[in-house]
């Protein structure tokens, strides 16, 4: 259910109620923020680019949510989406984003030298390494509403930005349509490859319009820097390896990054960054760092402990499986990564994830041996 | 016809305001790994000469052929690739549409007319097709409302209006048309279940054919089945077209089944007209509906039939061509045939009278179920096979 329907010259002559969506049986952060009275004072405006208040909604639409997950429900074509159509997007951030005002000011710090110690979690519980990011190109609209010479504008600029690294950064571009099977097995062994949307909350965005023109897989050749070109932001940027290292792949990702934003910003196309809402992204949940740090760790007998749940709260953390974003742990291990996004910097964020998994390996040795971690509770950061 | 009304309207001459800015070169979709009837037309000259262009509800070129972009088809089955988002849709883009047109329905012309005929006399036979072959019999067929835009690009309050208006019209319905509407929102459970069980629910569509056309936006909303007490009178509603209507039973009847089709048909029609609505319709294209492949009479005939021994014949599908009709599994498009039984049907649709449609069914049907007995006593059927209709 992509894109461009909801751009019907006709609906105006409808009422307010009768275009108003039904959201009796949603659950998401869209359905909780959009009255009748909001819908009607947006539904005719449009961000520079054409973009709609119902073309904002429409994933929250069709996808009513679930009972335990709250999904966001909407989702920017462009930098002016959180400008024009703020009535709906700032109580959407707020919520999501612990309260974060109208007002606030979110900080940015890539400077990985500001990070305490993460070269030592312990790579027996401590199996692989990765943090990630997405930035967007100043001047083009988002992926659930940019044309396809936009997209292959975007595609053209990031490999010569990424063609130009050099050292532990030079590496190649696969463009998914053109790839070869040799490749592509590859590159799946590698765990690199990302694949057509299925998710329906992507596709009814429009994300996956025109699918695979325009989209690609950049990696170095020591495979611990990858780029993904044109998913579900204009750029994802992810750094890692195996092991415990983490201040390694927090200062790849640093450096690579602002290698990266240089050569963009020569094209006179830096990232789209304010001093509110930090990095813009497609998605309002990945607003201020667009980052997620996290390990893959075992911990077979913390996660079946009574008081896991609140310790990760505390330490404001969240686990998932290892296949990602709703997948189920397998044999105890998780992946465990900084729940925040917005409000606190990129090295904050890091930061709570390198002393809440040394703390929680920690409890797990305790328990291990049949000791109680009850005195190792945490305060709530 | 370019329709700027940037000055008047608050949506602009595309919907993104940025392509504008690119070549058409640049712009132009990559249709080097498809296989449809968007991708054999659409030269970048042709996109170049209608990017600009939109329909007065502002459906462009982008809008058309979506869906034959993000699908680029199969090497065995010629999909169409573009949809209509409403009437004027096949006006404005006609340079890319009248060549589609003509692919998919056998070299219809530009300035082709065609004939409409829903009088059910007009039928010979077609009452006596043998039960013990043919297991059921429909007919169905699609109706726009003008005035709205279709289900790609209806708005939520067109979609209301649409399912509004066909509810009036359908209650006022009586006899042994008479029945009931189901709107997919609030259906109970139990009505869900023996809407399964009588085969009449439809769901949200799980083809990427469809999805990628918009027509599965804002679901459930707005949609709804509607059926007659009797269980042979079904109406979708806001599915792939406004209205998709279809009658149905068991056994071999196609005459009666087709009688109560254009009665029914008929009379909705009518009820339309009389509160000022009438059905999309000219004499060029017939029946304007969503899909190109759907034009003309937006027919679909057909039978569930055993044809075990008829289906291996090595004569099969040139049979079936030569009597202009089609085969599929007994899930309908896209699907096996399980056990010998197979959905035979009309494969035109434009450039056909609905009677003369129903007709080649009938007597193709007949003439294969001749041929089925043929096999089943050994017999040749080389003096059976016809000419090509």
């Amino acid at each position: 259910m992509p894109f461009g329907n909801t751009h019907n010259n006709f609906k105006l002559n409808y009422s307010v109620d009768d275009e108003f969506p039904d959201l009796s049986k949603h659950n998401n952060h869209m359905a909780k923020v959009l009255t009748k009275e909001l819908y009607g004072k947006m539904r005719d405006k449009q961000t520079p680019t054409g973009f709609t208040l119902d073309d904002v909604i429409q994933t929250g639409i069709d996808n009513p949510g679930h009972p335990f997950i709250m999904t966001v429900g909407c989702v920017a074509g462009d930098e002016e989406s959180y400008e024009v159509f703020k009535d709906l997007l700032d109580p959407v951030i707020s919520d999501r984003h612990g309260g974060y005002k109208p007002t606030d000011k979110h900080k940015t710090d890539l400077n990985f030298e500001n990070l305490k110690g993460g070269d030592d979690l312990d790579p027996n519980y401590v199996l692989s390494s990765r943090v990630r990011t997405g930035r967007s190109i100043k001047g083009y609209a988002l992926p659930p509403h940019n044309s396809r010479g936009e997209r292959r504008a975007i595609e053209k600029l990031s490999i010569e930005a990424l063609s130009s690294l050099d050292g532990e950064f030079k590496g190649k571009y696969y463009p998914l349509k053109s790839m070869t099977d040799a490749e592509q097995e590859q590159l799946i062994s590698d765990h690199f490859l990302f694949d057509k949307p299925v998710s329906p909350l992507l596709t009814c965005a429009g994300m996956a319009r025109d699918w695979p023109d325009g989209r690609g897989i950049w990696h170095n050749d020591n495979k611990t820097f990858l780029v993904w070109v044109n998913e579900e932001d204009h750029l994802r940027v992810i750094s890692m390896q195996k092991g415990g290292n983490m201040r390694e792949v927090f200062r790849r990702f640093c450096v690579g990054l602002q290698k990266i934003e240089e050569i963009f910003k020569k094209h006179n196309h830096g990232f789209m960054w304010n001093e509110h809402l930090g990095y813009i992204l497609t998605c309002p949940s990945n607003l201020g760092t667009g980052l997620r740090g996290g390990v893959h760790v075992k911990l077979p007998k913390l996660s079946t402990h009574p008081k896991f749940e609140e310790i990760l709260t505390r330490l404001r953390l969240q686990k998932r499986g290892t296949g990602g974003v709703d997948t189920a742990s397998v044999g105890g291990v998780f992946d465990i990564s900084n729940a925040d996004r917005l409000g606190s910097s990129e090295v904050a964020q890091v930061q709570l994830v390198v002393d809440g998994v040394k703390l929680m390996v920690e409890m797990e040795k305790k328990l291990e041996k049949g000791e109680a971690i009850d005195s190792m509770i945490p305060a709530q950061k | 016809m370019d329709y700027n009304q940037g000055a008047t309207m608050p949506f602009g001459n595309t919907h993104n305001q940025m392509k504008m800015n690119y070549s058409a070169e640049q712009e132009y979709p990559d249709l080097s790994k498809h296989n449809n009837h968007m991708a054999k037309v659409l030269t970048p000259a042709i996109y170049d000469r209608l990017r600009s262009k939109q329909t007065p509800s502002g459906f462009t070129l982008d809008d058309v052929i979506q869906t034959g972009v993000d699908n680029p088809g199969h090497p065995f089955i010629m999909t169409v690739g573009c949809v209509a988002g409403d009437e004027e849709t096949y006006e404005v883009f006609k340079e890319l549409l009248d060549p589609v047109i003509e692919d998919r329905h056998g070299g219809y012309k530009p300035s082709d007319k065609h004939k409409t005929d829903l009088n059910p006399d007009n039928l010979k036979g077609g009452d006596d097709l043998d039960p013990n072959y043919v297991l059921s019999s429909r007919v169905r067929t699609g109706r726009s409302i003008r005035g709205f835009c279709l289900p790609p690009h209806c708005s939520r309050g067109e979609r209301r209006m649409v399912e509004k208006l066909s509810n009036e019209a359908l209650d006022s319905l009586t006899g042994d048309l008479k029945g009931k509407y189901y709107a997919l929102k609030n259906m109970t459970d139990a009505e869900q279940q023996q809407l399964i069980d009588d085969h009449f629910l439809f769901d949200k569509p799980v083809s990427p054919l469809l999805l990628a056309s918009g027509m599965a936006r804002d679901w459930p909303d707005a949609r709804g089945i509607w059926h007659n007490d009797n269980k042979t009178f079904l109406v979708w509603v806001n599915e792939e077209d406004h209205l998709r209507v279809i009658s149905m039973q068991k056994g071999g009847n196609m005459k009666e089944v087709f009688n109560r089709f254009c009665t029914g048909l008929t009379k909705i029609e009518s009820l339309f007209k009389e509160k000022g609505h009438e059905f999309m319709w000219n004499e060029h294209l017939g029946y304007v509906l969503t899909c190109p492949s759907n034009l003309g009479t937006g027919l679909r005939a057909g039978v569930h039939m055993k044809l075990p021994n008829m289906s291996k014949h090595a004569k099969f599908e040139e049979v079936l061509k030569r009597l202009r009709l089609q085969k599929r599994g007994t899930g309908g498009v896209d699907t096996a045939a399980v056990g010998g039984v197979f959905d035979i049907s009309n494969a035109d649709r434009l450039g056909f009278s609905e009677v003369e449609l129903v007709q080649m069914v009938v007597d193709g049907v007949k003439l294969l179920t001749e041929m089925e007995k043929r096999l089943e006593k050994g017999q040749s059927i080389d003096d059976l096979i016809p000419a090509q209709k």
